[in-house]
């Protein structure tokens, strides 16, 4: 349900271009090192240095994605952007991440919403620790919100909270399982290959099975999530946002 | 007679003698033995070997496992004469190994210069082998020949320059007395080209550009100076028809990738199938399948010869199932196209004219804002090797089902040895470089599997489902048994005539070259590689 970075990624410096794309998992990846190392200059969305803004593709000399990779590595001598001691692929992972800004859902500016607050709704009203997890507290059933506002952007979170089935992350999808004899869950897909499929069940379980065991299984395109629309006032919904924009995850090592 | 003497008996009987061209041509003869990269130069990857059939294939075990001490991908079929593997570890390591208890006998570990940037990955597709010579074309663009018996370097030719991103990353193919390559580079704007050496000596014996230069046929479909930057790389081994004396080579892309507008026109040779005089290297026919390609469509498929029975007549035809997601039949006497049909979902194109030539469907093509297009950046199937079976009658691809890229193209400049691309296609699937990770993905974003074609018809006859995409070659046997794996860590077998699952095995790693089979001793094996090591199946 956050504006889902669906597509991988071929850049042009990526090492290695006619066989070689990016995954969903490389931009992950790439936005782990990103905010390890550029969001303090950089910011979320990467608008943060005069002329430079990474959410609308503008940048001040740099067009190909090699030209990124380049600046990544080598920095702009003189002008406040370090040098990074990556390797190609790891740049080629943050150019990844840095081009996916521009491709994720629309801007919007969340109402002034007081943080505190929004932390007493999450862990109240809202029950969202139903499902989620921060900091060690919650369920593990849904994601981890723990350094959520480190890589969703305000307009994103919002939308999470009002059309939860906008659009589903490829890792937090849900499945409808029937098995042959009958017995029937619903549990997040972990992962799968061809002859077999690992969930998370309700109860945290991990759970590998067998498709030979399995009469069907089927994506759940409707969120296990609630709408918040309705269920807080507009108010209470930026409260949570602001609260959710603070989660760095900072106490993770 | 003593034990003493019937043992030297036994050795001298199995003496290997060389390996003639006259074998290699004859090569179904001894099916013990697998002399090229295809297992023959007719190239349907098919053993004529039957001791594993659909009744035991579930009693196959483990025999071997070599683990290679190189990180890159294994795309390496190893060639087997007389109970010997010779194979290559990645980039450029020749190895001969004990065909029964993989043990090695010996390995010669050639230094590529530091200049060498292949693509893709430093990775070697085999060898080839002719009398007692192995020939192996390095990614630093360098022919090498090789002494089967100790590993010792024979000669070894510069073929082109590493500086400008030209490298040799397939097997050489052996026809008669000289070797032949092309040239891999189609990311760099190089201009691509087929050469043969003569086997003694290492002497170039002729050339052919996959882009022709001025004055040539075929350099009216280039403009201004978009030749010389023009792609056409060659990056997996032909075939050879010896009653026609054609060899036939699949072309690369055009440089760059994924802007055409830099070189309007054809761009011959690009993503076409080339036949050639194998004596004068000198053009013949040709085919293209993907006129001015701005999808990286390259045609580096191996070209699978068959002597079939086409609407009523015996005819010498070519099948080839492309990048495009096409799957054609041609007459290879003289390139005439037969029939063209989609194996996989496509929407670049939407039909033929009477002469081949694909339909360009408006407005598919990549662009400032992305345009999403059917098959996806690799393919509906690449260079894994398929497989025909003339006793199934059908063709079998490793195939890329309901996968798409959407295509961005930037500018580009040519600079000599970097990228020269021009785009940036994006898809929910990565290449064969992506890194591993939980499978998440629905059937309808893309997944893999073997389809199997009626040559015929064009029609699908079954296929066999993959969770994930597949990088791997496909094997068929007389005992109708067919042998692939996957990106999810299987190798596994089907009955080739109605794809049902017979035996599979869990191998950890990505399985990504082509399987084969060989016999020593009278006992059947089949080889492949997944992640990084070599494996060895034969009957409990
Ligand atoms: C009934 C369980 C449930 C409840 C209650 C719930 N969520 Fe969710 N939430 C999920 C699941 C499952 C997902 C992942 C699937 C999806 O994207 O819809 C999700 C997704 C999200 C995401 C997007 C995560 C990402 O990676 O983009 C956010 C943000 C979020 N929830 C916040 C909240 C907040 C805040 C609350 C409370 C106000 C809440 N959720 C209540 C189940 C729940
Ligand atoms: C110490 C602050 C700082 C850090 C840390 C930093 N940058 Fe920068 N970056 C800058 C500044 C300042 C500029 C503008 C330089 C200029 O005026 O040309 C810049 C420019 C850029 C540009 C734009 C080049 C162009 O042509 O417009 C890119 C891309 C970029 N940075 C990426 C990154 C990435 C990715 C990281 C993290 C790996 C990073 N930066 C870390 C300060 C920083």
């Amino acid at each position: 349900m956050r504006a889902v970075f669906f597509l991988g990624f071929v850049s042009a410096v990526s090492t290695l271009v006619a066989q070689h794309s990016f995954t969903p998992a490389d931009v992950e990846n790439g936005g782990r090192v990103y905010r390890g190392n550029c969001l303090n200059c950089h910011g979320p969305d990467g608008d943060f240095i005069p002329n430079v803004d990474f959410s609308h593709g503008k940048f001040l000399r740099a067009v190909t994605d090699d030209d990124i990779a380049q600046v990544i590595i080598h920095g702009i001598a003189g002008a406040g952007m370090p040098a990074h001691n990556f390797t190609q692929q790891q740049a080629d992972l943050v150019v990844a991440y840095v081009r996916s800004l521009a491709m994720s859902a629309g801007h919007y500016s969340p109402a002034a919403g007081d943080k505190t607050r929004g932390k007493a709704i999450v862990e109240s009203k809202g029950q969202c620790l139903t499902c989620h997890r921060i900091s060690g507290n919650g369920s593990r059933v849904g994601p981890d919100l723990s350094d959520i506002g480190g890589f969703r952007r305000a307009g994103e979170l919002a939308q999470s909270l009002v059309e939860p089935d906008a659009e589903i992350a490829p890792e937090n999808r849900f499945f409808r399982v029937v098995m042959r004899n009958g017995t029937t869950f619903t549990a997040k897909l972990l992962n799968q290959d061809t002859f077999t499929m690992q969930f998370m069940n309700p109860n945290e379980q991990l759970v590998s099975l067998q498709k030979s065991d399995i009469r069907e299984y089927t994506f759940l395109s409707k969120s296990p999530m609630p709408s918040y629309k309705d269920k807080l006032s507009s108010q209470e919904l930026a409260d949570v946002v602001s609260y959710l924009i603070s989660l760095k995850g900072e106490d993770k090592p | 007679m003593n034990l003493r003497v019937l043992l030297l008996a036994v050795v001298t009987g199995s003496l290997p003698a060389q390996v003639s061209f006259d074998r290699i041509l004859q090569a179904n003869q001894e099916p013990q033995n697998w002399l090229t990269y295809s297992g023959t130069t007719m190239s349907q990857r098919h053993t004529p070997l039957t001791q594993i059939t659909p009744q035991n294939v579930k009693n196959l075990e483990m025999q071997w496992m070599y683990q290679a001490r190189s990180l890159e991908k294994f795309e390496a079929t190893p060639l087997v004469v007389d109970g010997i593997m010779y194979t290559v570890q990645a980039p450029n390591d020749v190895m001969a190994l004990d065909a029964v208890t993989g043990r090695l006998f010996w390995m010669y570990s050639y230094a590529p210069a530091v200049e060498a940037r292949p693509c893709c990955g430093r990775v070697n597709r085999g060898l080839a082998i002719l009398g007692d010579t192995l020939y192996m074309g390095t990614i630093d663009a360098h022919l090498l020949a090789i002494d089967a018996k100790n590993g010792k370097p024979l000669w070894n030719v510069q073929v082109a320059k590493p500086q400008s991103g030209y490298a040799l990353t397939h097997a050489p193919l052996v026809v008669k007395d000289k070797v032949i390559v092309g040239t891999a580079g189609g990311e760099f704007g190089i201009r691509g080209y087929i050469a043969a050496y003569d086997a003694k000596t290492g002497r170039e014996v002729w050339r052919f550009y996959t882009i022709p230069g001025p004055g040539e046929p075929g350099h009216e479909t280039w403009q201004n100076d978009a030749w010389k930057t023009g792609g056409g790389s060659v990056w997996v081994t032909g075939s050879y028809d010896p009653d026609l004396n054609l060899t036939y080579w699949g072309i690369g892309n055009p440089g760059p990738d994924w802007n055409g507008d830099p070189r309007p026109g054809d761009n011959l040779y690009t993503d076409s199938v080339v036949a050639l005089d194998a004596d004068t290297g000198k053009l013949k026919w040709y085919y293209q399948f993907s006129p001015h390609d701005e999808f990286d469509y390259d045609s580096v498929q191996v070209p699978v010869l068959a002597d079939m029975d086409w609407q009523g007549r015996a005819r010498k035809v070519m099948l080839w199932a492309n990048r495009n997601g096409l799957f054609y039949v041609l007459d290879r006497t003289t390139g005439q196209f037969l029939l063209g049909k989609p194996f996989v979902k496509v929407n670049w194109m939407d039909g033929f004219d009477e002469k081949g030539r694909p339909k360009r469907v408006a407005g598919k093509t990549p662009s400032a804002e992305g345009t999403q297009i059917f098959p996806g950046n690799q393919g509906g199937t690449n260079w894994y090797s398929p497989s025909y079976s003339a006793r199934t009658g059908l063709f079998y691809i490793p195939s890329w089902v309901e996968y798409d890229s959407t295509y961005f193209k930037i500018p580009a400049e040519y600079k000599e040895g970097e990228r020269y691309t021009a785009g940036a296609p994006r898809s929910t699937i990565g290449g064969s470089n992506a890194p591993g990770g939980p499978l998440t993905r629905l059937d309808e974003e893309g997944h893999g599997a073997v389809r199997a074609m009626d040559p015929k018809t064009g029609a699908m006859k079954w296929e066999f489902k993959m969770a994930d995409v597949t990088d791997a070659g496909i094997l068929t046997t007389d005992s109708d048994l067919l042998f692939t794996g996957g990106r999810d860590g299987y190798f596994f077998a089907l009955d080739a005539r109605n794809g049902e699952l017979l035996w599979k095995v869990t191998i950890g790693g990505r399985a990504q070259n082509g399987p084969m089979s060989y016999s020593v001793s009278g006992k059947q094996y089949v080889a492949f590689a997944a992640g990084n090591s070599l494996f060895s199946y034969a009957l409990k």
